[in-house]
């Protein structure tokens, strides 16, 4: 996951209320103390369907990110992302819907690293996320199927984004299936019972124009997909979280996070070329910060050994910029990395509550 | 008929002490013509005397009669009219009216009682040797200068009594004689009776009658 | 030795404590009328500057349709092109007891500002129907279905919403305008290609209150100036006063040692010391003065100009430091003149009256030539009027300091004739007396004569737009019954039933529109007699009626008319929507900010279809009749329904409280102008002692010379109020023809109303035997002590 419950945050922050502790031990009964529908274990994803948004649920999120290469040999980082936050679980038109909509872009070089944000309320038309055709969109950002007729929407994508003093146009095109973590899609988020609808595209090929200042560089690599959606992301006592979606030079994949609380609960999924995942259960991946970056009053770990016994897998991540800060109305970090150890590629780290 | 005639004058000021007697029975009597000095120390009451006979202060007792008339009897405006018309006055300073010239300023006092005659003040500023002098203004004067003026338009209105307060006393000894001379001269000539305050018995010696000031009594020193 | 010197200093104020009492209280005054306006002032510039930061506070440009509004879908469609708008809704709705204007916000869209601030602050709560509004607007409302909680940042009688809850209130799905961002990412598509039909209006140009209320405040901005200058005159006659009283004692101490910097030093201490405590209770007084003051400046900004100010007074540090600091430098250049003197005093030399008496008649040259020269900047100021409004005020400022300084030359002048004209030496004394004391006097006279001229000025300016307004009123309120329909049903339906029941029905229809580039409102009018017959024109076309019946041009009022440069048959003007039309002419439209164009009904009606009525004038011999029908048969509320007489009396209400702020100010620069008066003649008492006894000693009694000092002092008042009447009918002239215009778009007849002046003469014959009357007094009452000192006293 992304663990990007900070949805949460955001509905508080932005909302001002604060958000109700989510209630534990009521799993079974599919919604909560507000109304807000609740994922169940054994509930199949259901395409395309779940490809578009889920008003009943607190937050939603869809989330790319790209590892790129410019014809120079520089490399590049690209995120674009798309919060959905519910004061109701429902829809409604106008102002009177319930749903905000928070659009996230970055953009990361050696040197620097740009990122921009748009605000929303649902109901108007200024964002949203709808499957047929499939769009997902806040202002003039977004992401869109170019699939064929008949294939899957995620196939195909292009995303755009703008922000002050950069832009991005890209193309995904998956070159193998969906990938779904957890429990057939149904994933933990704690030991408590936290729990969220996940499921990824891993394996994108990805083209594109970046406009920088300097001017635009055309630029190829990998991207991923993040989908998710739930109404009780985090337990009480989880302060931040730390994320990672590897590209292995020899085409498997891994997602993994650890989500810091009073007791560190870890997850993941190893997934193969052909796109076969194997979770990984609570302790089963090691997480040790290697070296910290101070980023204003801040000291972010932006080096980490990742460690997988069982699969033998013991790397070291190295983030292509150290200083990949979203300065944004919800900060964190989040930025391309290479790794090396055991296993070398490439990947993606977020981590929050820093 | 008398100028002046002044009988048992009495005045005191009031004082934190009570009231200070200055004048304690003066009598005195003028005759037309005649040149009177009163002298005295300061404040001996001479000055105060001279404004009981003006009619610029009035007497606690006794009797004022200028020309005849009796003080007593008027009020302030009637004490002013008299002023007017019988009445001469010369100051140490601050006799003439600085916003009229010299001529206006001979002629004020005669206009003011309808006994205004060209030929006389012609006759007078000659005498005084003010020709020419008529466009000045008072600031422009000397202090000579300025006391002929005071004496000449004191004079222009033909008054039957002259008060003379120190109007040499601001000048020097040679300027303040002439000055002295010319309203010595004046006076007698148009008969009228002159009473000068003086602290100088250099100057008192020139009048015809000498009284002295003391203890708020005359002594007739003659 | 300082202390010594202090205590010397100060002993002098304890012996005279009129003139202490006369130095602190024109200074005290001055203080106070000048903070006092600057405090209306910045209270008002705060208020328009909260009612701008409230949609953003960098300033954010605006995007509007000609017709005022546009479909919400327009801000979608800006959004997904990139641009960086948010939707604003405005509109007036009835909440509890009053009627507010509504404004609805976008908090996520909106540029940074104190409106999304506030909404920020519960921000689940704001979409959700929560407002804000100023306390003031929250008492005047009561209870209503909102919930709403205060805020200064909210303008008066303007209620903060998100715009789904604006929309709700005013049963609309549409949007004013939109806020641009200042911020807008690069490599977008250009507005006029995205969005050709919206107009861009640049930051500060959408809210122009700032620029409608200018006039206004420089008319306060002048008043405040003019009577702290005159309070200034009474300052410098109380310390030029107590310099030449002290001279003696200022040569003492030198021939005593006392440095002559010691002395300085200590006159400027006792002057700075002055200026801070009548300072400090000039700005209490001023405060108190702007309190009483603001409710009629609150009610006649928001009627003449519609801008949000509230009727009560913050203090505000900015005014209460503006306001000190132009106390003390005013007593520096009150005292600076005694100041200069002070160096120059020979130790041991006597006064010297006749050098004095030569340098201010070389002074009264070069005032005279002054004179000269600001009368010929006024002159070439006045036959150039296009500079503007600030220009304008320029004309007036030279052209009253122009005659303020040739008052004393123009006094002299006729002194000199009256002295020699005079016959008896009383007469001629009177005269020459008068003219020598005017340079003492002169100050306070000029004084006098700004406050005349003002006086005059401003009545005959107000006089004249009364008579214009009355008359104007009379053939405007012809309808005898005004009825306002709460909505389009009710109109609908009140519609045939008028038809009926009257001799004429003439609905009123308008929508807002920008004219020529300021903010405005198109009318539709119904050909009907009431009109033709009624109507005053300002250049009309031949056939201006028939013409505009059939739809074939606009009326204009003479505020778009002056301000646009309109020429009717030969200009056009365009409407939201409409082709150009050619404008047939103008008509006045007195008390209305707005530019306002008026079109035929039908034409109206096939422009803007859907445009509501908003009320019926109606046509009746019967009108009481045809009220209680309405009431009766339709159950109209007494507010729905005016008659003619109370739609006069209304109006004129507006009219008088536009003008209580000026009439106000007036009194006051008045009444400071004869205590600046009262001040020179307590001076002026004081060293004619001297000039006095001999007049005395030669047979005038105290009373005879008390009533020439009387006399005197009318004499000067009168002459002056002869000078004041042309310099009032200029400056009458010049705000009508000039200031009006410019400040609110409209032209008016200069009247002569001479009923005013002998009222007026009245009242500063008053004020100057007010002024006079304790000197002569003391001179009757205590006048032989008195003056026989001034034989005895050098002074």
């Amino acid at each position: 996951m992304n663990a990007r419950a900070m949805v949460i945050t955001l509905a508080s922050l932005l909302l001002g209320a604060p958000y109700p502790g989510t209630a534990q031990g009521f799993a079974g009964l599919g919604t909560d103390a507000e109304g807000f529908a609740v994922p169940q274990r054994g509930t199949p994803l259901a395409f395309p369907k779940d490809h578009g948004a889920h008003p009943d649920y607190r937050i939603e999120w869809w989330y790319l990110t790209a590892t790129l290469d410019g014809a120079g040999g520089q490399e590049y980082g690209v995120q674009w992302t798309l919060f959905r936050s519910a004061l109701a679980p429902s829809e409604a038109e106008g102002w009177d819907s319930p749903q905000v909509w928070m659009g996230h872009a970055g953009l990361t070089t050696a040197e620097a690293h740009f990122s921009a944000e748009r605000f929303a309320r649902g109901g108007t038309g200024q964002a949203g996320g709808t499957i047929d055709p499939f769009v997902a969109h806040i202002d003039d950002w977004h992401m869109i199927s170019r699939a064929a007729e008949g294939a899957d929407a995620y196939d195909a994508l292009r995303a755009h984004a703008r922000g002050a003093d950069f832009s991005f146009d890209l193309d995904f095109d998956a070159e193998g299936p969906l990938v779904k973590h957890g429990d057939d899609g149904y994933s933990m988020k704690s030991a408590e019972g936290q729990a969220s609808y996940y499921y990824s595209q891993p394996f994108y090929r990805v083209t594109g124009t970046l406009h920088l200042p300097d001017g635009p560089v055309e630029v190829t690599g990998q991207g991923w997909l993040d989908r998710e959606w739930s109404s009780q992301p985090l337990a009480e006592d989880q302060a931040g979280w730390d994320w990672v979606s590897l590209s292995f030079d020899d085409g498997h994949r891994m997602m993994g996070f650890q989500l810091r609380g009073t007791q560190t609960f870890t997850a993941g999924t190893w997934i193969t070329p052909s796109g076969d995942p194997t979770p990984l259960p609570d302790g089963a991946l090691r997480f040790t910060p290697l070296a910290h970056t101070q980023i204003d009053a801040r000291r972010v770990p932006t080096s980490w050994r990742i460690e997988w016994p069982e699969g033998e897998l013991d790397i070291e991540t190295e983030p292509l910029n150290p200083r990949a800060w979203m300065d944004l109305s919800i900060s964190y970090w989040e930025g391309p990395l290479r790794f090396s150890g055991s296993h070398s590629g490439r990947g993606y780290l977020e981590m929050t509550g820093y | 008929m008398t100028a002046l005639a002044l009988e048992h004058i009495h005045k005191s000021f009031p004082s934190a002490e009570g009231p200070v007697p200055v004048l304690r029975g003066v009598s005195m009597t003028l005759a037309p013509g005649t040149a009177h000095a009163l002298t005295g120390e300061s404040g001996s009451g001479k000055s105060t005397l001279l404004h009981i006979a003006a009619g610029l202060e009035t007497a606690d007792a006794g009797d004022v009669r200028v020309a005849g008339t009796a003080l007593g009897a008027l009020d302030e405006a009637g004490r002013a009219a008299l002023r007017r018309g019988r009445v001469g006055l010369v100051f140490q300073q601050f006799n003439l009216i600085p916003s009229l010239n010299v001529a206006a300023n001979l002629a004020f006092q005669a206009r003011l009682a309808g006994r205004y005659d060209a030929g006389f003040v012609a006759h007078l500023t000659a005498r005084l040797g003010l020709d020419g002098l008529g466009a000045r203004y008072p600031e422009q004067l000397s202090g000579g200068q300025v006391q002929r003026v005071a004496i000449g338009r004191c004079l222009a209105a033909r008054p039957e009594l002259v008060l003379a307060d120190e109007p040499t006393g601001n000048l020097d000894e040679a300027t303040g004689d002439r000055v002295l001379d010319l309203m010595l001269e004046l006076t007698a000539e148009a008969g009228a009776a002159l009473l000068l305050v003086t602290h100088s018995p250099r100057l008192a010696a020139r009048c015809d009658t000498r009284h002295h000031l003391r203890a708020g009594l005359l002594e007739d020193t003659a | 030795m300082t202390r010594a010197t202090f205590v010397a200093f100060l002993s002098h104020w304890w012996r005279n404590k009129l003139q202490l009492a006369m130095l602190l209280a024109g200074l005290a005054l001055a203080t106070a009328l000048w903070s006092g306006v600057q405090a209306l002032n910045t209270e008002a510039r705060a208020a328009y500057a909260t009612a701008e930061a409230l949609l953003s506070e960098d300033g954010a440009a605006q995007l509007e349709h000609p017709s005022g509004q546009m479909a919400q879908d327009r801000f979608v469609e800006l959004r997904r092109a990139g641009w960086l708008v948010s939707p604003v809704l405005e509109g007036r709705a009835d909440l509890g007891e009053t009627r507010v204007t509504l404004i609805g916000i976008e908090p996520l869209t909106a540029p940074p500002g104190a409106g999304p601030a506030l909404a920020a602050q519960d921000l689940e709560g704001f979409v959700a129907g929560t407002g804000f509004a100023h306390p003031q607007t929250l008492r005047e409302i009561g209870t209503s279905a909102l919930d709403l909680r205060p805020s200064n940042a909210v303008p008066v009688g303007s209620v903060l919403v998100d715009i789904g809850t604006a929309q709700r209130l005013l049963e609309t799905d549409r949007i004013s305008h939109l806020t641009v961002n200042p911020d807008q990412p690069a490599g977008l598509r250009p507005l006029n290609e995205v969005a050709p039909d919206l107009r861009r209006i640049p930051p500060g140009e959408g809210a122009e209150l700032g620029g409608l209320t200018e006039s206004f405040h420089l008319n306060l901005t002048a008043f405040g100036l003019l009577s702290f200058a005159v309070g200034l005159f009474i300052v410098h006659s109380a310390v030029g006063l107590a310099f030449e009283q002290r001279r003696g004692m200022f040569r003492t101490l030198r021939a005593l040692g006392l440095p002559l910097r010691v002395l300085t030093l200590a006159l400027v201490a006792e002057m700075l010391v002055f200026a801070l405590i009548a300072g400090a209770a000039g700005l209490v007084l001023g405060h108190v003065l702007a309190s009483l003051l603001m409710p009629d400046v609150a009610l006649t900004l928001r009627g003449l100009y519609g801008a949000p100010v509230p009727g009560a007074l913050q203090f505000n540090p900015q005014w209460a430091l503006a306001g000190l600091g132009m106390t003390l430098a005013g007593t520096a250049i009150a005292g600076g003149q005694a100041l200069w003197r002070l160096w120059h005093l020979p130790v041991l030399a006597p006064a010297r009256p006749r050098a004095w008496a030569q340098a201010s008649r070389r002074g009264l040259r070069v005032q005279a030539g002054i004179a000269l020269a600001l009368g010929l900047v006024a002159l070439i100021l006045a036959l150039r009027p296009e500079g503007g409004l600030v220009a304008g005020f320029a004309l007036l400022a030279a052209a009253l300091l122009a005659a303020a300084l040739a008052v004393p030359v123009l006094l002299s002048a006729m002194l000199s004739v009256a002295e020699r004209r005079a016959r008896g030496p009383l007469a001629q004394w009177f005269w020459a007396d008068s003219r020598q004391n005017l340079p003492r006097l002169s100050l306070a006279l000029m004084a006098l004569m700004l406050a005349l001229a003002a006086n005059i000025g401003v009545g005959t300016m107000v006089a004249s737009f009364r008579a214009t307004f009355i008359d104007w009123l009379d053939l405007r309120l012809v309808a005898e019954v005004n009825v306002l329909p709460a909505n389009a049903e009710e109109a609908a339906r009140l519609e045939p039933f008028l038809a009926a029941r009257t001799d004429a029905v003439l609905p009123m229809l308008r929508i807002d529109a920008t004219l020529e580039g300021q903010p405005g409102q198109v009318y539709a009018m119904k050909d009907h007699a009431t009109f033709r017959d009624n109507w005053p024109l300002i250049a009309p076309v031949p056939q201006v009626w028939d013409r505009l019946a059939a739809g074939e041009g606009v009326l204009v009022n003479e505020q778009l008319y002056r301000r646009a440069g309109l020429d009717p048959g030969a200009d056009r003007l365009a409407l939201p929507g409409q082709d150009p039309l050619p404008v047939l002419g103008a008509y006045p439209d007195y008390g209305n900010p707005l530019a306002q164009a008026v079109i035929a009904l039908p034409r109206f009606q096939d422009a803007y279809p859907g445009a509501p009525v908003r009320q019926f004038a109606l046509r009746t011999d019967n009108p009481q009749a045809l009220i209680a029908a309405l009431q009766d048969e339709f159950g109209l509320s007494a507010a729905q329904i005016t008659d003619q007489a109370q739609a006069k009396e209304l109006s004129m209400a507006i009219f008088e409280r536009t003008f209580v702020i000026t009439r106000a100010l007036n009194v006051l620069t008045l009444s400071v102008a004869a205590l600046a008066l009262f001040a020179a003649l307590v001076t002026l008492a004081g060293m004619r002692l001297t000039q006095l006894a001999p007049l005395w000693a030669l047979g005038l009694t105290p009373r005879h010379l008390a009533g020439l000092e009387l006399a005197r002092a009318l004499v000067l008042g009168a002459l002056t109020l002869l000078l004041a009447l042309p310099v009032g009918l200029m400056l009458a002239q010049v705000l009508l023809a000039v200031i009006n215009v410019q400040a609110f778009g409209w032209r008016l007849p200069l009247q002569v109303f001479p009923g005013d002046w002998a009222r007026l003469a009245l009242w500063a014959g008053l004020a100057v035997l007010a002024a006079a009357s304790l000197p002569a007094l003391r001179l009757w009452r205590d006048g032989p002590a008195q003056l026989l000192r001034g034989f005895a006293h050098e002074r």
